[in-house]
């Protein structure tokens, strides 16, 4: 009984790292980047809700629409001024820009909404009972968005003729030019998706973990980068599976190991998974030609 | 020879930057206070300087502490007499920032520092005030590492240790049944702290605990599992040793759980009920010892709070609380020691560790407040329990 | 001059790396002599030497070997907290103290390095973004580790604590009356004596440039190089892979362990915190800027870049965010086709300029 609601918790947990690392995988499996200014975009898609549903009083349903718009267009901005100039750099160029955008983004969040933590209000209330077990309305919510997501995310890429597009940019940006595919457009929307799945996630785990500060955002990021990689980066369903084990691993350790060493545990079983599977549980291994 | 020329531009470039970076004037810090310090320019002005993370995850805390001193700063400077200039400097909560925020404040001329802000940094600062005969005196620092074996630290909040037994004290007399669980941060040193004194002073008062769960910054996203751990071990009492944002989240995770302990919380915890969009119903019966409530009817308490909700648009908490009373007890030290602005920052702080053992101050914080030479402040904190969203003596 | 014509090209570099190290050492110490450097300049001169050391060491890993590595401040860490038990336990037994930094130094190394082996071993298996990540967790695993670590010394010897549950304190170490407290788990060390000095910051970074610009053209360098160039094509001419991948990467390893014993004997008090994710970060930040493979571009941005938020303190609340737009647009125009364009078409007239002159 008590190991179900570890379980439980586990998966609450691990259905939020889950959305973020969906948006991390789609943005790396594209353009074939770290995008470490992901977190931040999720902790300004929680501000933008917070405000829009505490100063202008919206409906839930409402904020996480107007955050969804907000991170789009701010997604796509940081795109088209940061990465794009450098689409032929180094992949560690790319990297540090992108460390320079979560500053940016971290202390200006920092200057406009100050560094007292707000507390957001659930855009769902409410727990259900099931079988005995209590679990949260919310966290249920975050398991079925997660779920569709990662259906219609796999859906996008191999049914859609602009999923086609990215895959190919994926596997070969320049062979894709050479079909006729607008390659930076591919890469803005892949931007335009990743930072709409930010938003989502931020209002989800803001509303599961109810405290909004600037730096909300970057832990978790770093926890959903994880699970990515757990997953097999660049691959959805390895996303969605990387998040949810990592959840539990994270809950039963702290509940039967170790509170004080949970994050190492997690990390543990990390590096022991890709010494097995070099590629991530669900991750091609591409072998090297000569 | 092209790769000789850029070193040499290199080279010369940083000089120049590490050359200018105490020039920049620091004067220009005017405050709304202006007019009176042309008034006044007999009188002096004295330089206090402040550290304390204004950016960073520790941001709240800094920003507290620079607002209650810049009002208190303000207060005193419009009466017209001696001027205080204060400087507050980030030092994002590291101890390697702190120690150049403080350089940067030495080389500006502080004649005293309140601060800083948090634990670690403010041992690392301590030790260069003390090499360096600075006057220190810490809002919020509360390690007594912070004030061991240095005569020039002082302490405005109480000492770990302090909070710790207090808290076992007040349990063993008002609930020695209660099974106890104890939920603490223990990658961060005031709350490792107070956790450490509350355990072993409850072992001596015999005191039941069933459940100790720690988190850390990383991992201070969920706590259903410390909660559901201590629920199976029965808990009926819950001490939090840690600060009001994640104390948020166990609040609110535990009453979805649908599990009602009594919550038991330190210093740390004031501010909760002040958090923007806090329901404060889940605060409803948390017990916390505190100096300072925002909801007291003194004439001080209220003006206080007045200003600060007008200049900040928030509630102060105990931070802020403790700053304000930390630049009051340096200006009555001050005059009490009869010093001047023109005196150096050693000959002050000479003559403020023999004033501060004689000195008594009712503030925000706390009624007759004395400290010991150490460093050490004696004042009670109360017991408050937070009833339709206030706080009540318990 | 004819002899230094005669040099070869990457020669002439490095001899100019150490001999402007030299110099901004001298330069420097006249300086702080005569008191033209106030007291912030001289307060950031021996952390600038360890992110120098750092950086330097990193650049090792990352621009030499060719992998990224996001935990490096880890070995810093093993180093600092090594470092600091070396020097307070030797306290009293070697009152001298440049000594006893020189000790407290080579114990950090060895530690440091000893952690790179270990950890070096299941991660050279890796390769890219997944070596990236296990380098992060690692990192993240030392700093847990450190944080559960309970350290005292007496008059018989050193006592420490695994405090694995958290339900141990310093009491339990059972140490004698006069015995002292080293670390307390997360409180950190505290209490250090600070003796390090900038002399030392100096003289390390001009071992870490020997040993690395030695490496570097050394046989074992240009066995790395090749790996990073070519990895298949190194393995057929029968470079071993693992060998020469974990000499570079322990070497870095053992030169971040010293920057970080002369860190945390810099500063009385010292958190395992200290050590996360964002300080591996900032020192790839220098790295990166400085140049892949670049060993002075290294030392400068290490050097501005370190001093930069320190000279924005004037701008107050807007410091980390007037940073982040420098980083950003510093990246921008050293990294993009188009700004290196425009450069390369000012910098020739620029040259011009100078002979007319």
């Amino acid at each position: 009984m008590e190991f179900l609601s570890y379980l439980i918790s586990g998966i609450s947990l691990g259905s939020v790292y889950a959305i973020i690392a969906l948006g991390y995988t789609m943005v790396y499996g594209i353009a074939k980047m770290l995008n470490f200014a992901h977190g931040d975009v999720i902790m300004i898609g929680g501000y933008i809700s917070f405000c829009a549903m505490s100063y202008l009083n919206f409906p839930g349903w409402l904020a996480l629409i107007l955050a969804m718009v907000v991170c789009t267009a701010l997604g796509v901005v940081i795109e088209g001024l940061a990465y794009r100039p450098l689409r032929e750099a180094t992949s560690l160029a790319v990297l540090i820009t992108a460390i320079g955008v979560s500053y940016f983004l971290q202390n200006s969040a920092l200057l406009i909404w100050g560094a007292t933590p707000k507390v957001f209000s659930p855009i769902v209330e409410g727990t259900q009972n099931i079988g005995g077990l209590s679990v949260s309305n919310i966290s249920l919510l975050t398991m079925a968005a997660c779920i569709v997501i990662m259906v219609v995310l796999t859906l996008f890429t191999s049914k859609t003729k602009m999923g086609k597009a990215m895959r190919a940019c994926s596997e070969d940006k320049g062979a894709a030019q050479l079909m006729g595919i607008n390659v930076n457009r591919t890469i803005s929307t892949t931007f335009a998706i990743g930072s709409a799945l930010a938003a989502v996630a931020g209002v989800l785990m803001c509303s599961a973990y109810p405290t909004l500060m600037p730096t909300t955002g970057s832990m978790p990021g770093i926890k959903a980068f994880t699970a990515a990689v757990f997953g097999g980066i660049g691959s959805i369903p390895g996303a969605f599976l990387g998040g949810i084990l990592l959840g539990i691993i994270e809950a039963l350790a702290k509940a039967y190991l170790s509170t004080q060493l949970s994050n190492s545990i997690v990390f543990a079983v990390l590096i022991i998974v890709l010494l097995v599977r070099p590629a991530g549980l669900l991750g091609k291994y591409v072998p090297e030609k000569v | 020879m092209k790769r000789w020329i850029s070193l040499l531009l290199a080279v010369c470039m940083l000089f120049t930057l590490v050359a200018c970076g105490p020039k920049d004037d620091k004067q220009d810090q005017p405050d709304d206070s202006n007019n009176d310090q042309q008034q006044s320019e007999s009188a002096g002005t004295y330089k206090f300087g402040g550290i304390g993370p204004l950016t960073g995850e520790a941001a709240i805390y800094g920003n507290a502490v620079k607002n209650g001193a810049t009002i208190a700063v303000e207060e005193i400077n419009a009466l017209g007499g001696v001027q205080i200039n204060l400087d507050f400097e980030d030092d994002v909560a590291d101890g390697e920032t702190s120690v150049n925020a403080y350089n940067t404040l030495v080389d500006w001329g502080m004649q005293c520092l309140v601060g800083t802000v948090t634990t670690g940094a403010c041992i690392a600062v301590s030790a260069e005030t003390y090499k360096d005969r600075v006057f220190t005196l810490t809002p919020s620092a509360s390690s007594v590492d912070v004030i061991d074996g240095k005569d020039n630290m002082f302490q405005v909040c109480f000492t770990d240790p302090n909070q710790g037994t207090g808290s076992a004290t007040y349990m063993a007399a008002n609930m020695p049944e209660a099974k106890i669980a104890v939920i603490y941060r223990n990658d961060d040193a005031y709350s490792q702290g107070i956790r450490d004194t509350f355990v072993a002073k409850a072992a001596e008062e015999e005191l039941n605990i069933v459940y100790e769960g720690t988190f850390t910054a990383d991992t201070a996203t969920d706590f259903s599992v410390q909660l559901n751990a201590a629920q199976a071990a029965e808990a009926d009492l819950i001490f939090l040793p840690i600060y009001y944002q994640p104390a948020s989240v166990i609040l609110k995770q535990a009453n979805d759980m649908g599990y009602k302990p009594t919550f038991f919380g330190v210093d740390g915890m004031d501010g909760i009920l002040g958090m923007t969009g806090f329901d404060t119903t889940l605060a409803e019966g948390v017990m916390l010892l505190t100096p300072f409530s925002a909801d007291a009817e003194d004439d001080l308490t209220k003006s206080f709070v007045e200003k600060y909700q007008a200049a900040y648009g928030e509630v102060p908490n105990q931070f802020a609380a403790d700053a304000y009373d930390a630049v009051y007890i340096l200006y009555n030290a001050l005059e009490k020691a009869g010093c001047n602005p023109d005196m150096s920052a050693e000959e002050i702080c000479e003559k403020l560790i023999e004033v501060m053992p004689t000195l008594t101050y009712t503030g925000l914080t706390g009624t007759d407040m004395t400290w010991a030479s150490t460093g050490e402040v004696s004042k009670m904190p109360t017991a408050v329990v937070i009833k339709d969203g206030v706080y009540v003596t318990a | 001059m004819n002899k230094l014509n005669n040099m070869k090209k990457s020669t002439k570099v490095d001899f100019a790396t150490y001999l402007g190290v030299i110099i901004a050492f001298i330069v420097i110490t006249v300086l702080m002599n005569n008191g033209t450097l106030g007291r912030k300049q001289v307060g950031l001169l021996v952390p600038a030497c360890c992110y120098v050391v750092m950086a330097v060491s990193l650049n090792l890993t990352v621009g030499i070997l060719g992998e990224l590595s996001l935990g490096h401040a880890g070995f810093m860490s093993v180093g600092a907290f090594s470092g600091v038990i070396a020097a307070m336990s030797l306290a009293e037994a070697i009152p001298f103290e440049p000594l006893r930094l020189a000790i407290a130094m080579v114990a950090g190394a060895v530690c440091a390095g000893i952690a790179g082996v270990i950890v070096g071993v299941p991660v050279l298996r890796l390769r890219g973004d997944y070596l990236a990540i296990v380098t992060l967790a690692f990192g993240e695993i030392i700093k847990d580790l450190i944080n559960c670590l309970i350290v005292g010394h007496d008059s018989e010897g050193l006592h420490i604590i695994f405090n694995f549950k958290g339900l141990k304190t310093v009491d339990d170490l059972g140490l004698l009356p006069g015995g002292n407290v080293i670390i307390k788990g997360a409180q950190g060390a505290t209490g250090t004596d600070t003796i390090a000095s900038f002399t030392a910051g100096v003289v390390l970074i001009l071992i870490t440039l020997f040993v690395v610009l030695n490496l570097i053209h050394s046989r074992t360098g240009r066995a790395v190089m090749a790996i990073r160039d070519n990895r298949i094509a190194a393995e057929s001419v029968g470079i071993n892979i693992t060998k020469y991948k974990l000499i570079a990467f322990v070497t870095s390893a053992t030169l971040a362990g010293a920057a970080g014993a002369l860190y945390g004997l810099n500063y009385s008090s010292l958190q395992a915190t200290k050590f996360n994710f964002n300080t591996s970060i900032l020192v790839l930040v220098f790295v990166v800027l400085g140049g892949l493979g670049n060993i002075w571009g290294s030392i400068v941005a290490a050097i501005v870049l370190y001093v930069l938020p320190e000279a924005l303190r004037s701008v107050a609340d807007l410091r980390m965010l007037v940073y982040a737009i420098v980083l950003i647009l510093v990246m921008l125009a050293t990294n993009s086709p188009k700004m290196k364009a425009v450069l390369s078409r000012v910098i020739p007239r620029k040259k011009g300029d100078e002979v007319n002159e």
